[in-house]
């Protein structure tokens, strides 16, 4: 395949950044969108010219860590995928493909295509953890947990933090990942002591960080690679409301 | 912005159910407004302030929402593009600040006639006041639609209303935590549905009475409707309704 | 270099309990006094930095990736066992104690792998309790299946996202040691060094990946988790991140590395599609539970679609050499057994190197549904990679580098011959022997993290007291300019080829060589091949752009340069274990059959490997391993 790429380069959080562009022969169909990355930045040094920055980690989809908007969506065009885990096979012969960083005030751009997503763990330690002593758990069974709980609890945990929603909202709102997180834990028995707490902090600490609000335009659904549902939200407003209420009366 | 939204949205059905009695003649539309204007200060005054304040918190949340979501994402994409959402939900504050100016121009219009002050004459009688003159509100909704760009300004801005309203009505359940999954896409269509139903309510009125006016149709009293609404080849251009 | 493994006294059920009691502690009080380092976030790593910051301790962690949620253990798919015996199928302890040494050829420490066992099911209730979703049965109760090299079902797992499930559960518990300040947290920190102090290890090195500032950390003791070495192949199933850098620094810093030889090659991969490949998947090895691995009998069938091959036609290999197990062969004999095939010419797909793995008769005897309730993400994964559909056409799988059993040497209290420095998880070479059984590498990462090194570094804090030195200190200061000047050294080399391209050429070698099957004179020429590609690293590397910055191409480069390090001291391992046990294969030593054959005689101990300065030869030192509880036997699974 001939490709033609139109790639945002940027040296530094405070530098403005630019497009450049890149033509790369040769490319496998069979290759994934992050070995075609390689394979232009063994183009760019064997030419003298320094590589594109972008994060990768895992390439199997699970990690969280590769990022990138391809053509205007992030991860690219294909549903349920992560940009290592999409395939060159996808896209035209000949076709010029537009590569952008994940944008977000949140979310600044550290070099190139690498940007900075530790706001995410910031609001995982506002409120993401069931406090338990390492020593101190009942026998796993002790409880037992409805299996429709359980796998709707595993349906919010299987986020893996790539911050795709946030790219794809058009307000840079993180509500798909706070909800997620929040709602893995809050459906869970072990759950129940910390809930209103937790989603109080949780969303107090995704505001903190400058996320956008939710216009509940569906596009962080739509570019989850884990398809996580939009009824998380509706479950963290609930949650929310319930907790706010509750606080005003206490 | 849920909550002011859903006040509303409950306002917005009442409106269009009390307008179509327009289609029930005169002495109901008529009746209808004194008996609105005649309930006890308090209430009619509380309910204006009520709605008054739920525009503006909606307005407001709306503006700062807005403000903020700008702030969070100072940069766009090079290329832009949606999977999912839709132009309706993409532009609420577009519809939005083009309603809330209707809103203002339509209180203008027909609450206060500041518009048109020779409303102001037009009275009647109904039964229901006791033989005080009340407001010709038959006359005058005639008299308004019969002329073509102000039913053109409304029916235009009641479809950005459906539209605005079909985003909104979901979005307000997905804001109270009333969505799931099982039951969205029919929440998505039953507001998609009350988009229209709201559209095709509140342009009915108009509509008839242009489709009258080019005598295609005959649903309004045929001798108020002559004594406000000129016929229509006599005019190819609009003129402001007069007595 | 002493070799004390410090098992403790008594019976093998009582050796942990007893060592528990016996092991100092240190007074709650104090505990704020000590400083400790973790490096790597994973199970192992995170887990323990997190529980030691609960206990009170001062916990600095550091992990190269941008947040500790991401290390590999997140791509665990599987599962993680557990001798819980809630299926009442006859598991124990003891069972899941004998499984593990027997699945590890009988080259493991037997009290290690006893304590692994015994804390088993403790690892399950911690994690339920911070909230794993656990899949369930419909009355509620925690769900089991069975794995390769077990004939009970006692591995519990979250869908195939097992690892990622365990690991948030950890990560959770991390931060919120983070959050009440207990843990520093330093993402996008790369391990350069370790700095030894009066012979313990007493801080760390680092280089800070944003801003590259080479930086010193100074603590009580260092614990690193820094998992596995297996992209010295270049192509294996670890994340593209994962590196030996940090483990081998601390091996140039005293550390005996034990065992380099011991690598798993997992049989359920996708097979390579080209050059271009930068890394190979995984696929569960939960598939081998209804799949059946298959080759053509006869070669000239290999390039016909597989629907085209009648069942008379195809040897279904795994059922026919091992009945008793089948296609739920362990690992290595497996893998093994696919690279038999190939070798045969019966291998499937581009380049022959391939095998099937056929669903049909599952898809037949449940329907369509029930396979992909099971496996739907795993065959959507394959369809992602391959573009075909596994529903209607089998898989084809082919081995691959999966986890490295070998690692640091580590005592008993998991504290290597460097005093001070602990090492856990995938990094330390105890457990396994010579072959991983599946669903046991999550169980010994957090096992080593939540409840073996939160008590056994008490014991040493408390014997040495506290007291981390200055980070400013002159020591601290020569090990900085040692890493600034390496550093310097790969941005002003100035050749023409990428730290990639080497790092590629050495994959080649190492799975060529040292893959599935070993031998003597393949093994030496890996060494030469290996020494000569180092010499033309320092002639002829390229690195561009500057150290101030992210630099992706500065961070391969040192790693690369580890990794020949490394991959001539994994050859030589195996050049000198001459014989066949678990994951290292040597073609001298096997049966007429092809089996495995193990000379408990001469190689029942750990090579112990001591760094003996750059370019000399490292020495090898053994530590004999006794077995009192179990039989040394033949592993068998026909």
């Amino acid at each position: 395949m001939k490709l033609q790429l139109k790639i945002w380069r940027q040296d530094g959080s405070e530098d403005p950044g630019q497009f450049e562009m890149h033509d790369l022969n040769g490319v496998s169909e069979d290759c994934s969108f992050l070995e075609m990355l390689d394979l232009l930045n063994e183009q760019l040094l064997e030419n003298g010219k320094e590589p594109v920055s972008f994060d990768h980690d895992c390439r199997e989809g699970i990690c969280g860590t590769c990022s990138l908007t391809i053509n205007g969506l992030p991860h690219g065009p294909e549903d349920s995928t992560t940009t290592c885990q999409l395939h060159m096979r996808k896209f035209r012969d000949g076709e010029t493909i537009t590569i952008e960083p994940f944008r977000a005030k949140a979310f600044p751009v550290v070099r190139d295509l690498v940007v900075d997503r530790s706001p995410f763990d910031k609001i995982i330690q506002a409120g993401g953890y069931v406090s338990v002593r390492t020593g101190s758990a009942p026998d796993g069974n002790a409880i037992p947990i409805a299996k429709q709980d359980a796998d709707l609890a595993m349906d919010a945990a299987a986020c893996i933090g790539c911050g795709a929603c946030v790219a794809a909202c058009k307000n840079a709102s993180a509500m798909l990942f706070t909800s997620a997180k929040a709602g893995h834990l809050n459906l869970l028995p072990q759950g129940q002591a910390e809930k209103d707490q937790r989603v109080l902090n949780m969303v107090a600490a995704m505001d903190e960080a400058g996320f956008g609000n939710c216009r509940n335009y569906g596009e962080c659904s739509a570019a989850c690679p884990k398809d996580i549902s939009l009824d998380f939200i509706a479950k963290l407003n609930r949650d929310y409301s319930v907790a706010s209420v509750k606080k005003i009366l206490s | 912005m849920a909550l002011s939204g859903f006040v509303l949205v409950g306002f917005v059905f009442v409106h269009m159910a009390g307008n179509l009695q327009m289609f029930a003649g005169a002495e109901a539309i008529n009746t209808y407004a004194y008996q609105l204007k005649a309930l006890p200060w308090f209430v009619l005054w509380g309910s204006r302030l009520f709605l008054l304040v739920a525009v503006v918190v909606h307005a407001w949340t709306a503006a700062k929402i807005c403000a903020e979501n700008r702030a969070s994402r100072p940069t766009t994409n090079d290329v832009e593009v949606t999977k999912k959402s839709g132009w309706a939900s993409l532009n609420m504050g577009l519809t939005g600040s083009i309603l809330f100016a209707f809103i203002v121009f339509h209180i203008l219009h027909f609450t206060t006639q500041t518009v048109f002050p020779e409303y102001k004459e037009l009275t009647t009688h109904v039964p229901a006041s006791d033989g005080a003159e009340v407001h010709d509100v038959y006359l005058m909704v005639l008299s308004s639609f019969g002329v073509e760009w102000l039913s053109a300004v409304y029916v235009l801005c009641m479809f950005l209303l459906c539209r605005h309203l079909t985003h909104g009505v979901s979005s307000m359940f997905q804001s109270l935590g009333l969505r799931q999954e099982s039951w969205r896409s029919k929440l998505d269509s039953l507001a998609t549905l009350y988009g229209w139903v709201i559209f095709f309510g509140f342009i009915s009125i108009p509509l008839a009475v242009i489709l009258q006016k080019h005598g295609a149709v005959e649903v309004f009293d045929k001798v108020a409707f002559d004594q406000v609404v000129p016929a229509a080849v006599s005019s190819s251009i609009p003129e402001a309704p007069t007595q | 270099m002493i070799l004390d493994a410090k098992i403790p006294a008594g019976t093998l059920s009582e050796k942990w309990d007893n060592h528990r009691f016996s092991m100092k502690l240190v007074n709650p009080a104090n505990k704020r006094k000590y400083r400790i380092i973790v490096v790597g976030s994973g199970l192992a790593g995170g887990s323990a930095a997190a529980t030691l910051g609960e206990l009170g301790y001062n916990v600095n962690c550091f992990c190269y990736q941008d947040s500790p949620r991401r290390a590999h253990s997140i791509a665990a798919q599987g599962g993680i066992n557990g001798s819980k015996n809630y299926q009442n199928d006859g598991d124990s302890i003891h069972r899941l104690f004998y499984d593990t040494v027997k699945g590890g050829d009988f080259r493991s420490r037997e009290a290690n792998v006893y304590r692994l066992a015994q804390v088993s099911g403790n690892i399950i209730d911690q994690c339920v309790a911070q909230g794993v979703p656990f899949a369930r049965e419909y009355g509620g109760l925690l769900a089991n299946r069975s794995f390769g090299g077990a004939q009970v079902s006692r591995t519990f797992y979250a869908r195939g996202q097992t690892g990622q499930q365990l690991l948030l559960g950890a990560y959770s518990s991390l931060s919120r040691q983070i959050a009440s300040g207990q843990v520093k947290m330093h993402n996008r920190h790369e391990m350069l060094d370790v700095v030894v102090v009066n012979g313990h290890a007493k801080g760390i090195i680092t280089r800070n990946l944003i801003t590259g500032a080479i930086e010193s950390w100074s603590a009580d003791a260092v614990i690193l988790a820094t998992g596995g070495y297996g992209n010295a192949y270049f192509l294996s199933t670890n994340a593209t991140g994962c590196n030996v850098t940090a483990a081998f620094r601390a091996h140039k810093r005293g550390a005996g590395f034990a065992n380099p030889c011991y690598t798993q090659i997992h049989p359920t991969c996708i097979p390579v599609s080209g050059d271009h490949q930068s890394k190979l998947t995984l696929m569960s090895e939960s598939l081998r539970n209804d799949g059946r691995v298959w080759v053509p009998k006869d070669p000239a069938d290999c390039n016909k679609s597989p629907d085209q091959i009648p069942e008379e036609a195809r040897d279904y290999y795994l059922e026919r050499k091992y009945p008793s197990f089948g296609n739920l062969a362990p690992r290595d004999i497996s893998s093994r057994s696919a690279k038999e095939a190939c070798d045969n010419g019966l291998g499937v797909g581009p380049g022959g190197r391939g095998v099937y793995l056929d669903f049909s008769d599952a898809i037949d005897r449940f329907g369509e549904s029930m396979i992909r309730e099971r496996y739907g993400n795993l065959f959507q994964m394959y369809e992602r990679i391959t573009g075909e559909n596994a529903y209607s056409r089998p898989m084809r799988i082919y081995p691959a580098i999966h986890y490295t059993m070998g690692g640091l040497w580590v005592d008993y209290n998991l504290m290597s011959t460097l005093p001070g420095c602990f090492v856990l998880g995938e990094a330390n070479f105890s457990d396994h022997g010579a072959n991983r059984l599946g669903a046991s590498a999550l169980m010994q990462g957090l096992s080593d993290g939540y409840f073996v090194i939160p008590y056994t570094v008490a014991n040493y804090l408390a014997e040495e007291g506290a007291g981390a030195p200055d980070p400013d200190g002159p020591i601290f200061k020569e090990a900085i300019d040692q890493v600034r000047e390496r550093v310097a050294g790969y941005l002003s080399s100035g050749g023409k080829r990428s730290s990639r391209s080497y790092h590629k050429e050495l994959g080649h070698i190492m799975w060529e060589f040292a893959g599935m099957a070993r031998n003597a004179s393949g093994l030496q020429k890996a060494i030469g091949l290996i020494q000569d590609l180092k010499e033309d690293f320092s002639q002829n590397l390229t690195v561009p752009g500057k150290g101030e910055h992210l630099n992706a191409e500065l961070e391969r480069a040192s790693r690369t340069e580890d990794f020949l390090d490394f991959g001539e001291l994994l050859c030589r391992d195996a050049l000198e274990r001459d014989e066949s046990c678990g994951g290292h294969f040597r073609e001298e030593h096997q049966t007429a059959e092809g089996e495995a054959v193990r000379d408990d005689e001469n190689f029942s101990h750990a090579a112990v490997w001591e760094h003996n300065g750059q370019g000399k030869e490292p020495t090898r030192h053994k530590e004999d391993l006794h077995f009192e509880n179990v039989k040394l036997a033949v592993r068998s699974y026909k």
